[in-house]
């Protein structure tokens, strides 16, 4: 016997019942609220008074927002011996930096990688697939040595060049130039005599800008919210995050309202560039 | 195209002559053609090499002596292993912590990036834009998870406690991150709550990229409903990124430290939350034992790799 079909956005809907509709709606909006709750508690102490954050229990809104926490991170903290706007300065510093570097170093290795079959490149590229799958603890203790040996302990160096080496944007950029610029068009540019740096710059790049940006991103975000490097001494040196964490003991006031700032930037950029960093997720795939 | 005329096609205009072409000759004319290849990754690789491989391959090397940076490395054999799972206690309460808090937060946290981006395929764009900062700001948001220190405060001006007062559940206020009861479980939400990261967003443009066609002809087919359309269409379809994902999912898992030290203090009540990448901390930075530190993490490594491996196998069954 014939079905009734539901049609959605012009569309035959399906094996989708409405009961299993519904209850995946009622799941995700649980799963929403628990995901949503502690941000939204972050955002809304940032703009409570005093006397609205000593309330028991605390209250999930507030009756009169102020800025008094932000101008207390700003001009408060000011008076210790470190400014905020010292910390803020060198975490957008070491940002920039490492982020930098790593777009260059990390684009270039993934064309080289992806487009100019020079012997050994696939050895070297599982290489680095590999070490996707061990965490930054394990090569901690030897990293020690070589700052050590470097001479960069209490510098920017040390929160700057590892992340130059970075793999997680690189892979990712890699496997979206593998599926989206095609070897022909490569070879045809090779043909009309543009050396590899030039076909790098003026084709490829252009071509992967979601890749790019994708890398940017995921860079910047680790970065930024990277806490204090332990081998990082000097109150100049350290960043915001590290500074966030000494105002908590003193003011919960200024911290939320440090935590925001802190949260926002990353959360921002990401907004801004969403579509492009999904679309280059598509690629992301590994094949075993 | 005949042999001769591709091996003519391969060769440079000096070097066309009749040499027999050997595996290793090819090797070499294409190294030399493709140098710009080397220069190109040479930086980055050199990087790669001194913050990561050379990293491993030392610590391995280390974890067979006894080295405190000031005297040259003694070689001691394997006497850290034995020492670490012979004598250690304290390690082995680190170990079976490592593998209980990666065995409840990575497949939790792979499970739910995917369920959670396969229930929100079906929005529309704009509404699935949304949903998806919502998911994936946690994970970017640094150390937005403190608050949950305020939710869960030990004292009667904290959210849990005062609720539960409030209702008369409770006398007294819980002091949840000191006690050993409450401290595992509530680490494991927060690194939940933390989790839906890079791996949420591969699955979200993996099932976006699922071809649409596949599921009309399963339908003909005789597929159902949504679970087995998901078990037969889409999970076989999106193999690799789920491969993508799992690696994420446990390279997160087992760097747990930040959360536990942040919350419930360092060391965490009786060591209730100590795990490899603590017990690694304490002998590097506090007791400067080099050697015995490296084969904490070799172990560690070890321990990754293993289950890199094994949840390749197990994802390979799926959909069969």
């Amino acid at each position: 016997m014939a079905k009734r079909l539901r049609i959605r956005n012009h569309r035959v809907v399906l094996n989708r019942s409405k009961g299993g509709d519904t209850g995946i709606t009622i799941l995700l909006f649980i799963l929403g609220i628990f995901m949503f709750l502690p941000m939204w508690y972050l955002i809304i102490t940032a703009f409570k008074p005093l006397g609205e954050r000593n309330i028991t229990p605390p209250l999930l809104y507030v009756i009169k927002p102020t800025l008094q926490n932000f101008i207390d991170l700003f001009s408060n903290m000011n008076s210790t011996w470190v400014p905020i706007s010292r910390y803020i300065f060198n975490t957008v510093i070491i940002s920039v930096a490492a982020t930098f570097g790593c777009l260059v170093l990390g684009s270039l290795t993934a064309y080289s990688l992806s487009k100019i079959k020079f012997p050994g490149r696939n050895w070297m590229f599982s290489v680095i697939r590999y070490s996707l799958m061990i965490s930054s603890t394990i090569t901690g203790i030897t990293n020690f040595f070589i700052f050590v040996w470097l001479g960069w302990l209490n510098t920017y160096w040390i929160s700057i060049v590892p992340v130059w080496a970075s793999t997680l944007g690189l892979y990712l950029m890699k496997q979206f130039i593998d599926a989206s610029v095609s070897d022909e068009m490569i070879e045809a540019a090779r043909i009309d005599g543009a050396g590899e740096l030039r076909i790098y710059w003026q084709i490829v790049m252009p071509l992967v800008k979601p890749a790019w940006l994708t890398l940017l991103v995921t860079t910047f975000q680790t970065v930024w919210n990277a806490g204090a490097s332990v081998y990082v001494w000097s109150e100049q040196l350290k960043t915001f995050n590290s500074a966030i964490t000494t105002i908590s003991t003193v003011s919960v006031g200024a911290s939320s309202a440090g935590s925001l700032v802190m949260l926002s930037v990353p959360v921002i950029i990401f907004i801004i560039n969403q579509a492009k960093i999904v679309e280059t997720m598509g690629s992301s795939g590994m094949k075993d | 195209m005949t042999n001769a005329e591709a091996q003519k096609d391969v060769l440079p205009q000096n070097e066309r002559q009749n040499k027999p072409m050997t595996k290793a000759r090819y090797t070499r004319i294409q190294m030399k053609r493709n140098w710009q290849g080397y220069v190109m990754v040479a930086p980055f690789l050199l990087l790669f090499f001194a913050f990561t491989v050379v990293p491993v391959v030392l610590s391995i090397l280390l974890s067979f002596t006894s080295f405190n940076m000031l005297e040259f490395p003694e070689l001691k054999g394997l006497a850290n292993y034995v020492q670490l799972f012979l004598a250690d206690d304290l390690f082995i309460t680190a170990f079976s912590n490592t593998i209980m808090f990666a065995i409840t937060t990575g497949p939790a946290s792979f499970i739910l990036s995917f369920v959670v981006a396969w229930f929100i395929n079906e929005l529309s764009p704009r509404m699935r834009a949304l949903v998806t900062i919502i998911f994936y700001a946690p994970s970017i948001s640094g150390t937005a998870y403190t608050v949950f220190a305020i939710f869960f405060q030990g004292d009667i001006y904290g959210y849990v406690n005062g609720w539960l007062l409030r209702m008369g559940l409770i006398n007294e206020a819980i002091p949840f991150f000191k006690d050993t009861r409450y401290i595992v479980p509530l680490c494991i939400v927060v690194a939940l709550w933390t989790s839906l990261g890079t791996g949420f967003l591969s699955n979200i443009a993996g099932l976006q990229g699922v071809d649409h066609s596949l599921y009309e002809a399963g339908a003909i087919d005789g597929v159902k409903n949504r679970w087995q359309e998901a078990w037969y269409i889409t999970l076989p379809q999106m193999r690799s990124i789920l491969l993508f994902g799992a690696v994420m999912s446990i390279t997160q898992a087992f760097g747990f430290g930040a959360i536990v030290n942040t919350l419930c203090g360092n060391p965490s009540t009786d060591y209730v939350a100590w795990t490899l990448q603590h017990h690694l901390t304490e002998y590097m930075t506090v007791r400067f034992e080099y050697g015995y530190a490296s084969a904490i993490a070799v172990v560690l490594f070890f321990i990754m790799m293993a289950a890199n491996l094994l949840v390749q196998k197990f994802l390979s069954k799926v959909g069969q």
